[in-house]
């Protein structure tokens, strides 16, 4: 087993940068270099960390890394360290949106401040992501919250404070669900064992309980994870903090943030709660189904570019919880690989509507564009390669994601996997729509083709599309182990292979 | 003649003196008693404080807990460590007063005098086992403050303020009282450890008498904790209140009156819980709930933090609920850092409020952290702590208390307090975005005193350095619990 050194370094280094960015504000430039420097660093420490990564560490599960001190025995609390597949391409993903958000969608407004709560936010989605313990996860996952916060309620678009105040408001309220849960969850276990009170990931696993209890549990936890993902009903917050956003703002929320519901609700509420999943199921699957199309038909009216990019998320939101909950390894792994896939398209969105807000201004309306495929051809280029990502084009990653999911669900849950599959069809239909309603036509304005800098923000973007779309194994290869292992404790609880 | 621990009775004896002291200097000085020297020995007294709990927290470790003077005063690990609290909350409040004291009108001898005797009540009330002696505690810490909270002459608001506490207070401790006596008559015995030790031995036929009389306790002590709906004085006296005393107010009275309701209820009614618990989980839900929605609807700071402050006394009632030595300890862990942080809090509200002390409207904080990032981000700290945001010591506070709560069964009376804090999150939110707000409004520097500097550091620090590592706290808190006497 490697040290777990590695993972804290991965947490401190951010944490470090971030005092320094803020140490450094008065000079010109210095904090931006100091994000980037920090944010590369940070990208190159979580490959290494995925070169090293082994799954079959004896005594440890496909976890690798691993670390515990307890740091306040009345309350169990620790610090609780580990990575496995699925953690690992969290971590990667996490590292790279970074970078990119940084490079690509600089704020020059307060710029220290902005980059130091940026690295902050690094930091904490980070620990949440190699949490290896309930307790532990919910601190991280809350604490995201603030540097969440500040972002958007500092940096944002005119309705700022009402975005950040409901962001925050919705997954603090949700977050309680979680809260009671967690505890409950942990008493139980204290009770069983009469030792210490712990929340470990793997001491939790073990609990016993009926499954009345366990579904109760599940509820409480999905709430929580339901509001950050979003998943439909609970996703009302979120159109208008992915809108009023500054840029960075919105990848954070959409390509991470959102990643901590569908990676909680897979590790935590799937991953401790077996027993629930006979109940929960046709009810998950109905909500995901329901927010994918939901999702898609919204995506179709609206005219606002970054609430088509939210709805859409919506969508995908969708397809990954209907991938988590069908129980199939085939769709869990597809589920996994769309949370990181989904990731970096939607920074690639999020980044590309950044660059046209910087040439029309902030809140750009698909009405008053057109034609920009004539001045900016390089633009309307690299638009159309996320998009065809994101319809799922085959050899673009998304297609694989997606492809495995619906595949899985089908195997197991025929019906959900055919509304479900209407997503792919909705999405082609309002992403070409857009499309052609900004890039297509005439117009008789100077636009700027994307700079050097945009292109090179864009190219891991594209890069990881179309490498992800055409050899997806070494990704596939990590990710399988550890989800077999979810399955092979859910398993015995009647579910299907 | 009784014998008497006077390491036991030491803390309370420090601070009666220290008020006679200051009294006395008072009277025989030509010149009145400069608030420099007058803070100082308040400080000290405070310190002295601070250092006597320890010697006596190291006598229980090694002796257990012991009881005295005909076992009407206690010395147990759990007094102790209200004590100690007792002892930094007033070391904060006198450095925060210090600043109010020197440009204001107000004359520092007759505050110090006060405020040390009423902290003294409130020792009294942290390690009395006998219900007159909880009484006599909480008469000398409200006289005191009655008086406090009139202190501001030059306001009609301070005297209207004390005026209502007065004579809402009059009557919660006549309640009290009553409440007392239909428990002797019940019982027999006003000692708290024997009333537990009657009603352990006995099954009480007609338990009219002890239900009522508990219920009369717990209306008394809701009263001075400002639980719902026994709250309303608190918002219109710490609006009118000097801020310095609304700051005393929210840390040691609550300090002293939720240590002697928990005594009450775990050492003599622990065997009616069934009958109190249901009584609790109101309060509970009612303070939680109204508490952070009233909030959302103020403008002035003061008030706002009173709502604040309901809400916090719903969630340590939470760990009164639960009743066992988990819940105690949350109880107390949620006191010992709460205190600081109120009190830091309010020492930002005395700076902004200016030198009359009447500017405390929210829009007076707006792009205070513009013009002043070191103050503004201090009570940014202060306001994400008492949300209860991770890595600070607010969020170890309400966990302790929930986790004793569902402990004990009480899964949705936790939920219910956690939606009341949701809802708190987002005024403490709209507070800290008017911090931040771009357009400030021109207004001058608030000039940042070196007392309540230092005393607003100590609560952001103390809120920080906790957050990150609760340990040593939360190990104090339930050793100190374990050590309860019985």
């Amino acid at each position: 087993m490697h040290s777990s050194l590695w993972l804290s370094l991965l947490l401190i280094l951010p944490l470090l940068g971030a005092a320094l960015a803020g140490l450094v504000r008065a000079r010109a430039n210095a904090s931006y270099r100091v994000g980037v420097a920090v944010a590369s660093l940070e990208t190159v420490l979580a490959l290494v960390v995925a070169v090293l990564y082994r799954s079959n560490v004896p005594g440890a599960g496909t976890f690798d890394f691993m670390g515990r001190w307890v740091l306040a025995a009345p309350f169990g609390l620790a610090y609780d360290v580990a990575l496995d597949g699925i953690s690992l391409l969290m971590v990667v993903l996490t590292a790279l949106v970074v970078l990119v958000a940084l490079f690509g969608a600089r704020d020059t407004r307060r710029e220290g401040a902005f980059v130091a709560w940026l690295l902050l936010l690094t930091s904490f989605t980070m620990g949440s992501f190699l949490a290896h313990d309930l307790l532990e996860f919910f601190i991280f996952f809350e604490l995201t919250l603030v540097p969440a916060y500040f972002i958007v309620s500092q940096w944002g678009a005119a309705q700022r404070a009402r975005a950040a105040l409901k962001f925050f408001v919705f997954t603090f309220t949700g977050s309680a669900f979680l809260f009671v849960g967690l505890l409950y969850l942990g008493l139980a276990h204290q009770h069983q064992t009469g030792g210490a009170l712990t929340f470990s990931y793997s001491a939790l696993q073990s609990t016993a309980m009926s499954s009345s209890t366990a579904t109760w549990l599940f509820v409480a936890f999905a709430i929580a994870f339901a509001v950050k993902s979003p998943i439909w009903p609970l996703h009302t917050w979120s159109p208008l903090a992915y809108a009023e956003a500054p840029t960075a703002g919105s990848i954070e929320l959409s390509a991470l943030l959102a990643k901590l519901g569908s990676y909680g609700l897979l590790r935590f509420a799937v991953g401790l709660l077996p027993l629930a999943q006979v109940h929960v199921r046709p009810v998950m699957l109905t909500l995901a189904v329901i927010g994918i199309v939901y999702g898609s038909a919204l995506a179709t009216t609206t005219p606002d570019l970054k609430r088509l990019v939210a709805y859409s998320s919506l969508a995908q939101m969708g397809f990954i919880t209907l991938g988590v909950m069908t129980g199939s390894k085939i769709a869990m792994v597809g589920a996994v690989l769309l949370m990181f896939n989904h990731g970096v398209i939607t920074a690639g969105f999020f980044l590309i509507i950044g660059f046209m807000e910087r040439r029309r201004g902030v809140g750009v309306s698909i009405r008053d564009l057109s034609g920009w495929q004539g001045p900016a051809p390089v633009l309307a280029g690299l638009f159309t390669v996320v998009m065809m990502a994101s319809i799922g084009l085959p050899g673009l990653s998304g297609f694989v994601s997606e492809y495995l999911i619906l595949i899985g669900a089908f195997a197991t849950h025929a019906w959900w996997a055919v509304v479900g599959a209407l997503g792919v069809v909705l999405a082609a239909l309002y992403l070409l729509w857009a499309y052609q309603r900004v890039f297509h036509g005439r117009t008789s304005e100077p636009i700027e083709d994307a700079t050097t800098s945009e292109r090179w923000a864009l190219v891991p973007i594209v890069a990881l599309i179309v490498v992800l779309g055409v050899f997806p194994r070494p990704v596939l290869d990590r990710i399988s182990p550890s989800v077999q292992q979810v399955i092979e404790h859910v398993a015995p609880a009647g579910v299907s292979k | 003649m009784p014998s008497i621990d006077y390491l036991a009775i030491l803390p309370a004896l420090v601070l009666l003196g220290a008020s006679v002291l200051t009294l006395m200097l008072s009277a025989l000085l030509r010149h009145s008693l400069s608030a420099r020297v007058a803070t100082s020995l308040s400080v000290l007294a405070g310190l002295v404080v601070l250092a006597t709990s320890v010697a006596q927290w190291v006598d229980v470790a090694r002796h257990g807990a012991s009881s005295t003077i005909d076992h009407a005063v206690v010395l147990d690990g759990f007094s102790v460590v209200a004590t100690g609290v007792i002892g930094v909350s007033l070391v904060m409040a006198s450095l925060i007063a210090h600043d109010w004291l020197v440009r204001g009108p107000v004359s520092a001898s007759h505050f110090y005098t006060l405020s040390l005797a009423a902290s003294a009540g409130a020792l009294v009330m942290v390690q009395a086992n006998d219900l007159v002696v909880i009484f006599l505690g909480l008469e000398i810490l409200s006289i005191g403050l009655y008086v406090l909270a009139a202190l501001d002459r030059h306001r009609s608001a301070s005297a209207e303020a004390a005026l209502k506490y007065f004579l809402l207070g009059g009557f919660a401790s006549a309640i009290f009282i009553y409440g007392a006596a239909l428990v002797y008559g019940a019982t027999g015995t006003t000692n708290l450890s024997a009333i537990g030790y009657f009603l352990a031995g006995n099954v009480l036929l007609a338990p009219g008498l002890l239900v009522a009389g508990g219920a009369l306790l717990l209306v008394g002590f809701a009263f001075k904790v400002a639980a719902v709906p026994f709250h309303l004085w608190s918002p219109d006296v710490y609006e009118g209140a000097p801020t310095p005393v609304t700051g005393f107010m929210a840390s040691v009275v609550k300090v002293g009156a939720f240590a002697a309701l928990l005594r009450v209820l775990v050492s003599a009614l622990s065997s009616q819980l069934t009958t109190w618990r249901p009584i609790i989980w109101v309060l509970v839900a009612l303070s939680t709930l109204v508490g952070a929605s009233m909030a959302l609807v103020q403008r002035n700071v003061k008030r706002m933090l009173a709502y604040s402050s309901i809400n916090h006394a719903g969630f340590i009632l939470l760990g009164v609920w639960a009743g066992t030595v988990r819940g105690s300890a949350g109880a107390l862990f949620y006191l010992m850092t709460y205190a600081p942080v109120v009190l830091a809090s309010f020492g930002v509200l005395a700076l902004v409020g200016g030198a009359r002390d009447d500017s405390h409207d929210i829009d007076r904080f707006r792009g205070l952290a513009r013009r002043q990032p070191v103050l503004g981000a201090a009570l940014a700290v202060l306001l994400l702590s008492q949300l209860g945001v991770p890595l600070t010591t607010g969020f170890y506070a309400k966990y302790g208390v929930l986790l004793a709560a569902v402990d004990a069964g009480g899964g949705p009376i936790a939920l219910i307090a956690l939606i009341g804090a949701a809802i708190a999150a987002y005024f403490y939110l709209r507070w800290v975005l008017a911090l931040y707000a771009e357009e400030p409004i021109e207004t001058d520097r608030v000039s940042v005193g070196r007392a309540s500097g230092l005393a607003i550091a100590l609560g952001v620090v103390a809120t920080l350095l906790f957050g990150l590592w609760p340990g040593p706290l939360a190990a104090l808190a339930q050793h100190a619990t374990l050590l309860f006497h019985p």
